[in-house]
């Protein structure tokens, strides 16, 4: 079986530890995690959880039975990337350089970043798309002196139509 | 509901009260000296057994589980009391054994400053615990005790800890509790789906040769008596899995022995025959399935397991239903047709007959002088099949395969012993949880000579408590197993498996238990009555021969099919 990419999505309570309870599964079976975001969902205490990896399906699917299985999981799913909306956003810090204005420009509206604050020695804009958005832009600002870059790992929503709250109304 | 002000300390031992404990096994220390001092006030209505060692404190709750069916509950302080809990929870986890640890914690102002007797507890239990908590002020101990026996014993059982810092024990609060009896994110029992089980009953009914894996979970269900009326019913052949002996008698015509890499020939063997495998409360580990990818290829596969992460984790199944083993056999019965199948049975009693003459009769009688671990745990069973009145607590290794082999467990949870994790030092404290649950059976601790010296000075709560355990050490003055393993595939280099061993005799007569010693096989079966008819506890050792090997094996990567007898 091919290994390939898979985001999963795990609904818990929001309780101390359960951050740790959800690594350990990945780290004892020797899987690399991409990226992992956590947030409160749409409803109150529901954290939701965005890890991406590449991995085999077969390996995510039991991955996730062991996910489901922690008693503080309200739901885990995985999903390829064709199932899902994602984005990630990155921040960048460029320092300014007065002869190079006007490439630097080119660029920024070349990959529709968004400018969020200038100094007279740096300045600081905003993307968000695909990962491979942002290792493009990353790529263009190559010669460019980068002071520091932040990416926010994957956030994603489904696009199958039910709500979470279905799916927990459906647990209770 | 009661309400008054007490501290947390008294509060935990309100919910113990509310819990119908009656049994902690423990060991006191800083960090929890406020609960134990609580304790001192109940000590009319709940026992407490001074182990020790924290981790002969788990194996001995994990003994009183399995051979009474009840909770086991532990105490234990802060730190090093708290590590030396985790071999026992890693082992209660692997075996779905119910227990509930109660860990005392540095004061909370003082978490995550290296304080004494500090440790993360929480983290360190984590990967070991079915779920685990800390709880910081007093109020919180009642739910959160709870929902911990509620975690512990539900669904598919499993070790809990909760941690309680010592302002938490020491702080006021109104008591009140409540039984836990429904989380939002845990859903224990699932409901057995009737339309795959129609599948699973079609299956089962159109089969030329079934075949019925059973494993702990039908002890952990209940459902033993149902196994019986559904094999009964359908004549399929049992075999069981290491944890799950006892869950159907031996002595049955239907039962046809004991699954995996020391286990019976036929039944191994015929895993690659049969037309419909039905594996209920099981979980194809590995020492069960020998080389995966040449595992029951021709086979239906049925998996019945109350744990989801279980179905098509190791055998990928036909049909999988994830139930409960009591109600799913419940189900079944219904839809699944009365039948026979003699002749298919019948190739498992010609397999039986042949391992009867190459390997069990050579083993269990040996000539007059020879004293092996075979001999040894079959007139044990012989015993046992006069009187019915044994509990049989292994420890790991060679004397463990041994009596999975030779022992007939005819009833339930009368088999105790360290499965998934194979932890050596269960036995002699495992025994003496088991002996407290079960005071109308006699229990037998059987134990290597490496084994019994891991948690040998647990004969100092046997002393202290009164106790009654019947210990047997089969003593080959080798670390068997692994000498075994050298032998066949190390090229006999016995690197650092021969032990010297003390006088056992002279120790064990030290905690005033009397011991005795036999070297030779005539004195045997009068040593042994002389240790069952003793009262209170007692201990033999038997000097057995020194390089025995258990056959038959299925070796590391060897298919099922492959199972060699000698």
């Amino acid at each position: 079986m091919e290994k390939q990419r898979y985001n999963i999505s795990v609904f818990t309570e929001n309780t101390i530890g359960i951050l740790n309870r959800l690594t350990i599964i990945f780290t004892r079976r020797h899987i690399n995690i991409d990226s992992i975001t956590a947030s409160e969902t749409e409803l109150k205490d529901v954290y939701r959880y965005t890890i991406v990896l590449h991995e085999t399906e077969l390996q995510v699917r039991k991955v996730v039975g062991q996910l489901e299985k922690q008693v503080d999981v309200l739901k885990a799913f995985y999903h390829c990337d064709a199932e899902i909306v994602y984005q990630e956003l990155a921040l960048m810090k460029v320092r300014l350089d007065e002869n190079r204005m006007p490439e630097l420009e080119q660029i920024i509206r070349k990959h529709n970043a968004r400018l969020l604050s200038v100094s007279p020695e740096y300045a600081v804009f905003e993307l968000t798309g695909h990962e491979e958005a942002i290792n493009h832009i990353v790529a263009d600002l190559n010669t460019f002196d980068l002071l520091e870059f932040a990416r926010s790992g994957r956030v994603a929503v489904t696009k199958p139509m039910k709500t979470l709250e279905a799916f927990i109304n459906e647990l209770v | 509901m009661e309400t008054q002000r007490i501290t947390g300390a008294e509060a935990v031992m309100k919910c113990l009260r509310f819990e119908n404990i009656t049994t902690i096994f423990g060991y006191p220390g800083g960090a929890i000296m406020p609960i134990y001092d609580a304790l001192y006030d109940y000590q009319e209505s709940i026992r407490h057994i001074l182990v020790r060692h924290e981790q002969g404190a788990v194996h001995a709750a994990q003994g009183f589980a399995r051979a009474g069916g009840h909770t086991g509950v532990v105490f234990a302080t802060s730190g090093p009391g708290a590590t030396n809990l985790i071999t026992g929870l890693a082992d209660a986890l692997i075996d779905s054994t119910p227990i509930v640890c109660i860990t005392g914690q540095v004061a909370s102002h003082l978490l995550g400053t290296d304080a004494f007797q500090e440790t993360d507890v929480i983290g360190i239990s984590m990967p070991v615990t079915k779920w685990n908590i800390q709880v910081t002020r007093a109020e919180d101990i009642a739910p959160a005790l709870a929902k911990a026996f509620y975690i512990a014993t539900s669904g598919r059982p499993g070790p809990v800890l909760v941690d309680i810092t010592k302002d938490a024990q020491f702080g006021l609060t109104d008591f009140h509790y409540e039984k836990c009896t429904e989380i939002r994110s845990y859903r224990p029992v699932p409901v057995p789906d009737r339309a795959l089980l129609a599948e699973v009953a079609t299956l089962i009914n159109s089969a030329q040769k079934p075949y019925l894996l059973v494993g702990q979970g039908i002890l952990l269900s209940h459902a033993e008596e149902r196994l019986l009326h559904f094999a009964e019913k359908t004549g399929i052949p049992v075999a069981s899995t290491l944890l799950g002996l006892g869950a159907f008698p031996a002595d049955h015509p239907l039962y046809v022995g004991y699954l995996g890499m020391h286990g019976n020939y036929a039944p191994n063997l015929l895993t690659n025959e049969c037309d419909v495998l039905i594996a209920v409360g099981m979980r194809f580990d590995d020492r069960v399935t020998g080389d995966v990818s040449r595992y029951a290829k021709q086979a239906k596969v049925i998996h019945i397991d109350i744990d989801a992460s279980e179905l098509n984790k190791i055998i990928p199944a036909t049909v999988a239903v994830h139930a409960d083993a009591n109600q799913a056999l419940e189900i079944l019965f219904d839809l699944v047709q009365e039948n026979q199948h003699g002749r298919w049975l019948q190739q498992f009693r010609e397999l039986e007959a042949v391992e009867r003459t190459e390997v069990i009769e050579p083993a269990v009688f040996p000539d007059a002088e020879k004293l092996n671990m075979a001999r040894v745990i079959n007139e044990l069973s012989a015993w046992n099949k006069r009187h019915h009145d044994l509990i049989v607590v292994t420890d790991v290794g060679q004397h463990q395969m041994i009596t999975s082999r030779y022992f007939d467990y005819l009833q339930a949870r009368t088999n105790i012993t360290s499965g998934g994790l194979g932890t050596m030092g269960f036995a002699l404290p495992a025994a003496i949880g088991a002996s407290l649950a079960r005071p109308d059976k006699t229990v037998v601790a059987i134990i290597g000579d490496g084994g019994f010296q891991m948690t040998i000075q647990e004969l100092g709560t046997i002393l202290q408590h009164g106790l009654s355990v019947k210990i047997i050490i089969l003593n080959n003055h080798f670390l068997g197993m692994v000498r075994q393993w050298q032998q066949l595939f190390f090229d006999r280099r016995y690197s650092f498996t021969e032990i010297v061993n003390p006088d056992f005799v002279t120790i064990v007569s030290g905690y005033r238990i009397p011991a005795q010693q036999v070297d030779v096989g005539h004195a045997f079966s009068q040593a042994l009555e002389t240790l069952l008819k003793t009262e209170g506890s007692a201990f033999l050792e038997c000097v057995v021969e020194r390089e025995e090997n258990v056959f038959p094996m299925i070796e590391t990567g060897a298919s099922v099919a492959e199972i060699r007898l000698n």
